[in-house]
């Protein structure tokens, strides 16, 4: 028998270790199948009443491969080490928000 | 067949003539602004079925069974139901067959489902010329659709004010259902939000018994909710149940949630009633509140092949009247629920343009004008080693709601949480990298077990549980 750990978590694939490269990319590969338009964002404190993280630059509008959104989650992970990042995902036909994930938690 | 206006040109005559004389038109084209049903009907031994079915017209719009005089101060033919199509059931021995009628839309008043329904499936349900009588589904013209309210929110809102996307949202029904009290039901919920749940859900037995009356637990359960939220770093909530004996006992339980903070209350629809849940809904949209709906005695009125409502119709109906979440089955768990025809209706809460689709047993196609959708709600006697099948079949748009698969974990509520949380974010995490939930699930479990303890072990304890029956409503 064990006591579950206090411990802050950040939505959606924040139960998992976190993910890889390697990983990264496939989430977003399958957000740029989707047609949804990636984005970086990026915030000191992960308080879920903060609706609304920085973002790193304007959304991908023309990404076409999952190595270009990558690389920016590397240029903002490398910019502000202390920050939480996130990508997430917009769809302009349903115009909405649709996905959100975890990157990057500084410890 | 010769039709006979129903407008007399020689004056009153009293007596009974066939419906199928004014009420079966099988030339007749409908309008876009028609209400359409279509009836699965038996019919008593002996009586044609463009009799039956013209009866099921006559019966649930302008006709009684005998002529009045009054009916000549009227035009008839402005506002009597049509029956345009019968179509025999294959293979039915009983003469079964749908009919397909149009009403015309000065029948209804706007924005009821309570008038529409008491037409719809009124007093023709009890008519003697018929042994069973089965409302299958209803298209709601456009002209009728915009004067409902619909959901308060719907999906797209709902995620936005509780910061969750591209995923199912994960809950569960806190239990025993009865009998705990306040401060004991608040330390259930406490611990399943704490341990990964989005939501903890009240149930629908509970209103306001002697053992927890409604002020206490709101209360309790409130404080939960901000524990677990400043915890974890996710927002959560509880749906607070405001069912009723009273509209003003419903609306006194409603304010008070929402004095205290909670974002998201519970109504049960059918036992409340219609009139009930769309001045609640109405009054969610004007507070900011999510609603989440439950639909107890949904099985009395839509189990039954040839009698009653489907539940296509139900959902449809909820959706106009307004919720923004409602039960419609697991498919894989312990409740009653055809794929196809959960599928079918599921797109009915969800989608903006739904085909007609006789294999999922959608009858018409329905267009919904940006009418916010509904998310599916699958709870019942689900488990972690269904988590991939329920993803598969209900995708992002749906409350993935397991009750006894959280609390009976034996480590408690938080690691049975956690247990379903993973599980479920492996199955996405391997769904979006392309891998098939339906084929490699259950390794996709077993390769998160190696690193969550709490899955393991919910894994270890539930592997041998299943629920097959066959299913009693088939299309």
């Amino acid at each position: 028998m064990q006591t579950l750990p206090k411990r802050r978590y950040y939505e959606t694939l924040s139960y998992l270790p976190p993910l890889s490269d390697a990983q990264i990319t496939r989430q977003i590969q399958y957000m740029l199948d989707q047609g949804y338009i990636p984005a970086v964002e990026f915030n000191e404190t992960s308080e879920p009443t903060d609706v609304y993280w920085t973002m790193w630059k304007l959304p991908l509008f023309g990404a076409s491969s999952p190595q270009e959104v990558l690389q920016e989650v590397r240029s903002c992970r490398d910019a502000s080490p202390k920050s939480f990042v996130r990508v997430i995902g917009f769809d302009n036909i349903r115009q909405c928000q649709t996905m959100m994930f975890i990157v990057h938690r500084p410890h | 067949m010769v039709y006979t206006m129903s407008k007399p040109k020689t004056g009153y005559q009293a007596g009974v003539k066939d419906y199928r004389l004014t009420y079966y038109m099988p030339d007749y084209v409908p309008r876009d602004t028609d209400i359409l049903a279509a009836f699965r009907v038996t019919p008593q031994p002996g009586v044609p079925a463009e009799e039956a079915a013209a009866a099921v017209a006559a019966e649930s719009s302008t006709g009684t069974w005998t002529t009045v005089w009054t009916d000549n101060l009227t035009d008839l033919d402005r506002y009597k139901g049509r029956c345009y199509d019968i179509e025999p059931v294959p293979g039915a021995t009983d003469g079964q067959f749908i009919a397909y009628i149009a009403y015309p839309l000065d029948l209804f008043e706007e924005g009821s489902i309570t008038n529409l329904l008491t037409s719809l499936v009124g007093n023709v349900f009890g008519f003697k010329a018929l042994t069973a009588l089965r409302l299958e589904d209803v298209r709601f013209p456009l002209a009728l659709v915009k004067t409902y309210p619909g959901p308060p929110h719907g999906i797209v809102v709902e995620r936005d004010k509780i910061n969750k996307y591209g995923r199912p949202l994960l809950g569960c029904t806190i239990k025993p259902k009865l009998g705990l009290s306040a401060k004991n039901y608040g330390r259930a919920v406490y611990e399943c939000l704490r341990g990964g749940l989005d939501f903890t859900k009240d149930d629908e037995n509970i209103n306001s018994q002697p053992f927890m009356r409604w002020r206490d637990r709101f209360l309790f359960v409130q404080s939960a909710i901000e524990k677990a939220q400043a915890e974890t770093g996710e927002i959560k909530g509880h749906y607070l149940n405001v069912t009723a004996g009273t509209c003003e006992e419903m609306m006194e339980r409603a304010e008070f949630a929402k004095e205290l903070g909670s974002p998201i209350i519970m109504h049960d629809y059918l036992t409340g009633g219609f009139t009930a849940n769309t001045t609640l809904s109405k009054w969610c949209r004007r507070n900011g509140m999510l609603l989440h709906i439950h639909r107890a005695m949904h099985a009395v009125i839509d189990r039954q092949k040839n009698h009653g409502i489907h539940f296509r119709v139900l959902a449809k109906c909820l959706r106009l009247s307004g919720g923004d979440h409602i039960h419609t089955g697991t498919v894989v768990g312990k409740l009653e629920g055809d794929q196809a025809s959960t599928l079918g209706f599921v797109d009915l809460l969800r989608e903006d343009h739904v085909e007609r689709d006789p294999s999922r047993g959608i009858y018409f196609t329905q267009d919904y004008a940006s009418m916010g959708g509904v998310m599916a709600v699958a709870s019942g006697g689900i488990h972690v080693w269904h988590m991939p099948a329920l993803v598969d079949i209900f995708g992002d748009d749906s409350v993935l709601q397991f009750g006894g698969g959280t609390l009976g974990h034996p480590w408690g509520n938080a690691p049975g949480a956690t247990a379903n949380r993973v599980a479920l974010e492996a199955c996405l995490e391997a769904r979006n990298s392309g891998r098939d939930l339906k084929r490699e699930g259950g390794d996709i479990l077993r390769e998160a077990c190696r690193w969550s303890p709490e899955l393991a072990v919910a894994c270890e304890l539930w592997k041998e549980i299943k629920f097959e029956y066959a299913t009693v409503d088939t299309l």
